[in-house]
């Protein structure tokens, strides 16, 4: 086996052991980047004369015997809205696209005390605005798995660079799905944590009551791994919870006898693709033969989820992003006025997706339209939290597909943003409610990935390792990697 | 049925500081009717008496010592302008010469 293609738990035993060094596992990751990446276009920065120097700064700490961190020479990517000192840090966006942060946002702080290797920024919808990657302002994303089809979005080149062995692990960002359909599609694990787990800090706003930052993995223990290093207070987010997260490891293993897991029937229903149904089932047998308990439940409110996610989280992008206005950073497209240099410059500065949302934002939060929109959609989000908070007063896991389809195809569905907006209808409902969720490799469909999601109260994250650990235990589906093919030359 | 009328969309743009082209100011007629109208269903259900959602976390105001800590310095916080002038960031005019 190459050693891209090794986890992190398998890659920290050989570095630990001295088997191998921090720069033969980034000379590897970088190697495996420069023959697919031509495919896969994963990255809009790469980071790899930065990666060698990491890496030898790492193993140099080994050499002289000094205690390094839990993630210690492992190549890891990073959505391109996670601030990175003086590496430039765009949103995908015309209007960031030289903007070099001068801080870094705390989760990317806590992994380089991890000790990870960054390779590099990754490609997203602009402003993690979108499902498919495609409305990156540079180029789309191809799916490792099938290079005409979409990785999924908006963290769809954090998915697809762990997909493809670009590097180790990633991370993205989750508002509405963002991490978790990427990774149903590419089939990586995928973890949205719980409102407040982890540190927005220096994450560009998208829609502030529902972002979460989380981590792609190759299988579970890596995500624990991950998910260790980032959560946690941070005193720079006032929405990071106080207490101190477990270890999340000591989840892995435990047995899930009698563990009582809902299938909520909206997630079933008309919409979802008969195939995806089909693996998703198939799975639940696994779990069934590992003694959980599972029965059929509801979430009355489901069908309204996508509504209310498409009133609040442009409204709430319409105001943060207020501030993207060519004054501090970014292009700024000159007038004579400000207020015309204000519409000058964003307009010139945001493709179309981002400018509809904000559009849809303001119309949702202006006079007249207020209650009808913005102040209904919350109180409808009300009703959606109390479904899952009855729910799991009889179920420790929710399950259900990730995405209704397999990865559709580049361009089909860029012209219709409403149906590109329904395929998040499985992941949209999480975010509204706040609790934590969890995308895993499940099996395929006609040789597309297919996800199942699950779902826990809120920090319940050790729940959907357990459960993802022993699923991912009594399967394979996570050690299937996907033939990129470059120029008519397969690379397995 | 929600329908968006061309002056609408000119003065939700004008509200969000976006210019459109006449070709931009069409699609987006159309795609926020089709939009709004979607997410007109949210009429039906009955939420009499239930609160707002703004937030999952029941976040209370915290206070901490307002102290001087080290941050960005006035060139790092103006290393990304596209103009600055005297240390600080730079505007067209906003106010008659009087």
């Amino acid at each position: 086996m190459e050693l891209w293609d090794l986890t992190v738990h398998e890659l920290s035993r050989l570095l630990a052991t001295g088997e191998v060094s921090a720069v033969e596992v980034t000379q590897a990751a970088l190697e495996r980047a420069q023959q697919v990446e031509p495919a896969v276009r994963a990255f809009v920065t790469s980071t790899a004369d930065q990666a060698v120097v990491e890496a030898n700064t790492v193993d140099a700490a080994r050499a002289r015997g000094e205690q390094v961190g839990p993630l210690a020479g492992i190549p890891m990517a990073l959505k391109d809205n996670i601030c990175t000192r003086g590496v430039r840090t765009t949103c995908c966006s015309r209007l960031l696209e030289k903007f070099a942060p001068s801080y870094d946002a705390t989760v990317v702080r806590r992994l380089q005390e991890a000790g990870a290797i960054l390779m590099g920024k990754t490609n997203m919808d602009e402003f993690a605005m979108g499902s498919s990657t495609e409305n990156s302002a540079f180029f789309p994303t191809h799916n490792p798995w099938d290079l005409e089809r979409v990785p999924g979005g908006s963290s769809g080149g954090s998915a697809a660079a762990v997909a493809a062995g670009e590097a180790v692990f990633s991370l993205g960002s989750d508002t509405g799905g963002s991490i978790r359909q990427p990774a149903a599609f590419c089939s990586v694990v995928g973890l949205k944590p719980s409102y407040g787990r982890v540190s927005r800090f220096g994450v560009t706003a998208f829609a502030s009551s529902l972002d979460q930052v989380g981590p792609f993995t190759k299988d579970v223990t890596d995500c624990a791994l991950v998910l260790n290093a980032i959560a946690g207070k941070d005193e720079l987010d006032p929405t990071s919870v106080v207490d101190t997260p477990p270890d999340y490891r000591q989840f892995l293993g435990k047995d899930i006898k009698g563990l009582r897991i809902g299938l909520p029937r909206e997630y079933f229903a008309e919409g979802i693709d008969d195939e995806v149904k089909e693996v998703i089932m198939k799975a639940v047998g696994v779990l069934e033969g590992l003694g959980a308990v599972v029965e059929e439940t509801s979430l009355p409110h489901t069908e309204y989820a996508p509504s209310v996610y498409y009133i609040l989280a442009p409204a709430e992008a319409s105001s943060n992003m207020g501030r993207l206005d060519g004054v501090r950073y970014g292009r700024r497209v000159e007038a004579p006025d400000v207020d015309t240099l204000y519409n000058r410059t964003r307009s010139q500065g945001f493709g179309a997706e981002v400018r509809r949302r904000l559009m849809i934002g303001t119309y949702a939060l202006s006079a007249g339209n207020y209650e009808v929109f913005y102040q209904k959609a919350q109180q409808v989000r009300t009703l959606i939290v109390r479904d899952f908070e009855q729910a799991f007063t009889q179920y420790d896991v929710l399950l259900t597909p990730t995405s209704p389809t397999t990865p559709f195809k580049i361009g089909e569905k860029i012209d219709d943003p409403l149906q590109m907006y329904l395929s998040d209808i499985c992941t949209i409902p999480v975010n509204l409610a706040g609790i934590p969720g969890l995308s895993l490799p499940c099996g395929f469909s006609q040789g597309l990935p297919v996800g199942m999601q699950l779902l826990a109260k809120p920090f319940a994250e050790s729940t959907l390792l357990q459960v993802a650990y022993a699923f991912e235990q009594n399967t394979d589906y996570h050690k299937q990697r996907p033939q990129v093919t470059v120029g008519g030359e397969s690379n397995a | 049925m929600v329908k968006i009328t061309d002056v609408e969309v000119e003065k939700i743009a004008r509200l969000s500081q976006l210019e459109l082209t006449s070709e931009e100011k069409r699609m987006f007629t159309q795609q926020l009717s089709d939009i709004l109208t979607f997410a007109q269903h949210l009429a039906q259900v009955n939420t009499d008496g239930v609160p707002p959602t703004i937030s999952v976390l029941d976040l209370v105001n915290v206070w901490r010592d307002d102290e001087v800590k080290e941050w960005l310095s006035r060139e790092e916080a103006l290393a990304e302008a596209a103009v600055v002038e005297d240390g600080c960031f730079k505007v067209p005019r906003i106010m008659d010469e009087e």
